[in-house]
């Protein structure tokens, strides 16, 4: 509990040390940091803890940017209304994936999530209206949030909302059940669980909050573009969960902040005697990012977060 | 309580269930025999409904439920427990049982109230485990189990669904004698409340627990009967307890 306050202040008084030290780059890098946070988190749920592997997340964020963004673009730029369209659309868009989808297994689900997120990513891509395949730039946040100490804590206030939810839910009925199908399908529905509703259910939660996450992606840049929905996209939220921890609460959020922070730390700070080696280095950070996952998915299978509590087996 | 009218299932040109008609009374326990590869499983799975036959039908309390999912006849009583035990390896007994609660009470859409605040599901649960003797090991997780003891809750989970038929496929697969004795002691205290209709193989089991027996011999039934008549049949000797040793024949 103590250490749950200490991380809170440390949280709350960030930005404003940044901002004493006229230091914003970092609010706003934090603020990125944690809405992938909440797009991973997403992800978790339906992969960690649904044992739903999906490829395609990356739709449900695109499907959430891109309706935030359209409503911007059309002069609809209360948050209130932004973002929850933008979870409904997302919502929308997991249900009828999801619907079709979860009707596989195994390697199909995988490739069929990955299947309809390509199709929504072409979708967008001639989406002439609205970019295009330029992509849309929006003269504002949504709700005029271009204080970055501002966005800064609605986004954390959004994501301490979304874990609160997210460890709500995963001990409640419906998470038993969703834990319970990840562990064995069959016996879930010869218990009387109807698997194909629950899962369903499951993965449109899982989709609004990537919505929601692509909301906020959109916002902070004010810009958004097809790329938000590339299939990379879907595999870069799922290098998040694995490194962070499958299953565990905070494995997409420490996960995030590992992989954005080691990319952060690759490109913009060169080392001396690697660059006088390979000058060009910093073009392929990828590597040294892939060097990591390995690390971890040897030494630490169940993730960062599963290195802090050894003893507990993952929302088991 | 059950009745199967002329159920068939072909896998390919192999003829698992070649029209099977059956009743199982209420309130009695219904021993279904026969050599393996006769298609007891594949009948059990289609009573059960996680395979759809080719044809014939299934009526449950009266009710044609031969299109009704697995988990819609677990709603209205109709349970079973695997032959190969299929349990959550990672949730505790008491959570293997407490979830099997859940799943009969009510609806798992909700969301935000904790699961460990629902006493009355553990309090079920747990009288469940005191029922089949696991309730001192709780806390264990299934996979650390032994066998015997997995085998029992197997058939726990089937009975958290408070069946009113509970379809038994070999529940004592593997067990040694003294294991196998605490099922048939356990199958003798549920029966006053539970319809059975028990698969198995341990002949001794067999003839000590069941009402009538039906014997199934290349995906028909060969013929129903009290455990004597069963026994006395010349059909049923010749085609099946003719392969078992005469010892047990004459159990």
């Amino acid at each position: 509990m103590k250490k749950n306050i200490f991380l809170m202040v440390v949280f709350l008084i960030f930005p404003l040390a940044m901002q004493a030290v006229d230091n914003l780059f970092y609010v706003s890098f934090a603020s990125r940091v944690m809405i992938y946070a909440i797009a991973a988190t997403s992800l978790n749920l339906a992969l960690g803890y649904g044992g739903m592997i999906s490829f395609g997340h990356a739709a449900f964020v695109g499907a959430g940017a891109y309706a935030a963004s359209i409503c911007i673009a059309e002069g609809l730029t209360s948050a209130w209304l932004g973002w929850p369209a933008a979870m409904a659309a997302a919502a929308l868009a997991a249900w009828l994936i999801g619907a079709v989808s979860l009707r596989t297994r195994g390697v199909y689900f995988i490739m069929i999530t990955l299947a309809f997120a390509q199709m929504a990513f072409y979708l967008v891509n001639s989406m002439k209206a609205y970019g295009g395949d330029e992509g849309l730039t929006l003269p504002q946040r949504a709700s005029n949030l271009g204080n970055e100490v501002a966005f800064y804590y609605v986004v954390l206030f959004i994501l301490f909302a979304t874990l609160l939810l997210l460890n709500r839910l995963v001990n409640s009925r419906f998470g038993r059940a969703i834990i319970a199908i990840r562990e064995n399908e069959t016996r879930a529905e010869a218990v009387g669980l109807p698997v194909f509703r629950y899962q369903l259910a499951c993965f449109v939660i899982a989709g609004a909050f990537a919505g929601l996450a692509g909301a906020l992606l959109a916002s902070h840049g004010k810009y958004v573009n097809p790329n938000v929905l590339h299939w990379s996209q879907s595999g870069e939220l799922m290098i998040m969960v694995i490194l962070g921890g499958v299953g565990r609460l905070w494995g997409g959020a420490i996960g995030a902040a590992v992989l954005l922070g080691l990319e952060h730390l690759l490109t913009d700070y060169p080392i001396g005697w690697l660059a006088r080696i390979a000058p060009n280095y910093q073009d392929h950070v990828g590597l040294g990012v892939g060097l990591v996952l390995l690390a971890i998915v040897l030494f630490a299978p169940q993730g960062i977060a599963g290195l802090f509590d050894r003893s507990k087996r993952a929302a088991a | 309580m059950l009745r199967l009218e002329g159920l068939a299932k072909h896998f390919g040109g192999v003829v698992a269930t070649d029209g099977v008609s059956l009743d199982v009374v209420q309130g009695e326990v219904h021993a279904l025999i026969g050599p393996n590869g006769a298609g007891k499983t594949t009948l059990i799975a289609q009573i059960a409904g996680s395979l759809p036959p080719d044809s014939g039908s299934v009526f449950f309390l009266e009710k044609d439920v031969t299109r009704a999912s697995l988990h819609e006849r677990v709603r209205i009583g109709l349970a079973r427990s695997y032959q190969i035990t299929s349990l959550f390896r990672r949730f505790s007994a008491l959570d293997n049982v407490a979830l099997a609660v859940q799943a009969r009470s009510g609806s798992s859409f909700s969301f935000w109230k904790p699961v460990a605040e629902e006493t009355q599901l553990f309090e079920e649960a747990s009288s469940i485990l005191h029922e089949i003797g696991l309730f001192e090991k709780k806390d264990q997780a299934a996979a650390t189990l032994a066998h015997g003891d997995q085998r029992l809750l197997e058939v726990g989970l089937a009975l958290a669904t408070r069946p009113k038929l509970v379809l038994l496929d070999e529940p004592m697969a593997g067990m040694g004698p003294e294991e196998s004795q605490r099922l048939i002691a356990l199958i003798e205290r549920i029966r006053a409340r539970v319809t059975v209709l028990l698969v198995e193989h341990d002949m001794d089991a067999v003839f000590r627990l069941a009402d009538r027996i039906s014997v199934l011999v290349s995906g028909r039934i060969l013929a129903t009967g009290r455990p004597p008549e069963i026994r006395a049949n010349a059909e049923v000797r010749r085609a099946y307890l003719g392969e078992m040793r005469g010892d047990e024949v004459a159990a």
